[in-house]
């Protein structure tokens, strides 16, 4: 019998998607009971929207004051204090989950699996490395419990229709105080999130500037799409970093991705490799993105874009 | 502040084409060019730099690996590190292992900072860090973009999913670093004469008391799916209509 537990990520308002996906990958060993946790200041919400996904069994709730913000020093001695229950502790790849299951890990004196892509057994597992250029199939030992972050592009999400118990967890943990909060500044957007978008428009270099990329801006709205960028066009300052897609930016898999003055280094076609259809769109003729892309089309990007737009829906 | 010790890895060089042995066994390394884990350079550099502001503050480069791994400890050192410590062995060695032994340089050294790479471009397990503040028993400030530095403590501006964060911690501290924080210099011939003069230590995993065993056993490696080659379209026009047809659009 696996005992898993998937560490619930949330903004106090909203689960994030990524834990449905966690709950899909959970799912996939058999014989498996899915408990979520989720910490927080107050977590009636999110923990409603955490019992209500198919295949849980029950959720927790770790309300305290000093859970406000997502802190791994604060976080994971609590997880650690649960973990005696569990064989299987599981978080996504997101930046909560990156940040916070190896601090779990290493207190519980465990390895990690990072960036778990297929599960082959209770303890056997497939996660890519150099890049996603070689994918490795690792096996833990299952005498120790096991700590892993759920590459969440490549599993769906786990449907609703769920109806898990929910339990008020009180733990008596000690926590830190050598780490506080001050703020955040995060990109305020309408648009579709860009790691659960099925459609998303990404733009290059070749952009030019943070004021062209307002054509992308009109085009995905114009489609319902998120907007991504490449790691080049973030460094330039044409998009803020939580747009960047590739191998240390957002890992994504919507239905269609369409690159637009986007060369397509290794390390971007890490991050959308998963895409069921890539779109290129580039004046070079050469451009490896063509090498991955479905469909490619090569021309000016300032030419095709507003046409793209006004043909679509239009 | 008196010490920062810097991580760095020695790694395939980012530009080199990666292939998988045709038997499964890991992937091709024989004559291929190493180098520092981009991630690390950029640590590094931070560390210079809050030794540069600073006044009498020592940048110790630490890494783990085999005998060649002096190469890159070398580098750190023309980078302008003033000195360097190798652990030398040829075990392969996993993230929790890496920061045990980062712990036992922590507990000789004292730092009041420790700065790494957010994850190595090898593995990519993005955990070296983490796990190294959590058996320090300290604060971790993963994916760095900004870090300031006064009283006793580290204000550090963290590149997240939504955007960016900030939070304080107390030193001494682990530091992770992430792309933009900032860009590394170039070393300079003379440095590089300098730093053949610069002490560089060479220890060992019974030395520190520190075992490398397997914990996760790697069953095989393979190559990736390849994506099936696609269709290139003349015009937008082409273009729309192919992805209605997929019902894309």
């Amino acid at each position: 019998m696996h005992k898993i537990l998937i560490v619930g990520e949330h903004d106090g308002k909203n689960l994030n998607p990524a834990t449905a996906k966690c709950v899909h990958c959970a799912a996939g060993i058999s014989g498996g009971e899915i408990t979520i946790v989720v910490l927080g200041a107050d977590t009636a919400a999110v923990a409603g929207q955490a019992a209500a996904i198919a295949g849980v069994k029950s959720v927790l709730r770790v309300d305290r004051p000093e859970n406000q913000h997502p802190l791994a020093a604060i976080f994971a001695p609590q997880l650690v204090a649960l973990a005696t229950d569990f064989t299987h502790i599981f978080g996504p790849s997101t930046s909560f989950g990156k940040d916070l299951m190896p601090r779990v890990a290493a207190l519980l004196g465990v390895p990690q699996v990072s960036d778990l892509m297929a599960v082959e057994g209770s303890h056997r597992f497939k996660r890519p490395t150099y890049a996603g250029n070689a994918i490795v199939t690792v096996e833990a030992e299952p005498a120790r419990k096991l700590v892993a972050t759920v590459r969440v592009a490549s599993f769906e999400a786990a449907k609703g229709g769920g109806s898990a118990t929910v339990e008020s967890k009180s733990l008596s943990v000690a926590l830190p105080s050598h780490t506080r909060y001050i703020g955040a500044k995060t990109g305020s957007t309408d648009r579709p999130d860009l790691q659960t978008a099925k459609r998303v428009v990404s733009g290059g270099r070749a952009l030019g500037s943070a004021e062209n990329f307002k054509l992308l801006f009109s085009f995905a709205d114009k489609i319902g799409a998120a907007v991504g960028a490449s790691r080049a066009a973030v460094d330039a300052g044409y998009a803020p970093n939580e747009m960047q897609v590739g191998q240390t930016g957002k890992i994504i898999s919507p239905d269609i991705y369409i690159a637009i003055g986007i060369s397509g280094a290794i390390q971007h076609l890490t991050g959308i490799k998963d895409a069921r259809t890539i779109v290129a769109i580039n004046k070079d003729g050469e451009a490896p993105i063509f090498e991955v892309a479905d469909v490619g089309l090569v021309g000016d990007l300032f030419q095709i874009v507003p046409e793209f737009e006004r043909l679509v829906g239009g | 502040m008196q010490k920062i010790m810097v991580c760095i890895k020695r790694v395939v060089d980012y530009n080199v084409r990666i292939r998988v042995k045709p038997d499964g066994t890991g992937v091709m390394l024989d004559g291929v060019k190493m180098s520092i884990n981009p991630f690390d350079e950029i640590a590094l550099e931070e560390a210079l730099r809050i030794k540069e502001r600073g006044t009498n503050i020592e940048v110790v480069a630490v890494s783990i690996g085999v005998t060649d791994t002096q190469q890159q400890l070398r580098t750190a050192l023309a980078m302008g590190a003033d000195r360097a410590i190798l652990v030398q062995t040829d075990a392969a060695v996993e993230p929790l292992t890496a920061a045990q032994i980062f712990l036992a340089l922590a507990k000789k050294e004292n730092p009041d900072l420790i700065f790494l790479g957010k994850q190595a471009i090898d593995d990519d397990a993005n955990q070296t860090g983490q796990m190294l503040a959590a058996i320090w028993d300290r604060p971790q400030a993963t994916y760095a973009s900004k870090v300031e530095i006064a009283a006793g403590k580290a204000s550090v501006t963290r590149e997240i999913d939504a955007g960016l964060e900030t939070i304080e911690v107390d030193l001494p501290a682990v530091v992770t670093v992430d792309l933009r924080l900032n860009e590394p210099r170039y070393v300079k011939l003379p440095d590089i004469m300098k730093a053949k003069k610069k002490p560089l230590d060479v220890t060992s995993l019974d030395a520190l008391g520190v075992s490398a065993g397997v914990l996760l056993k790697v069953i095989k490696t393979e190559p990736p799916p390849q994506r099936q080659k696609g269709v290139m379209v003349k015009d937008v026009a082409e273009l729309v209509d192919v992805l209605k047809k997929k019902g894309l659009i």
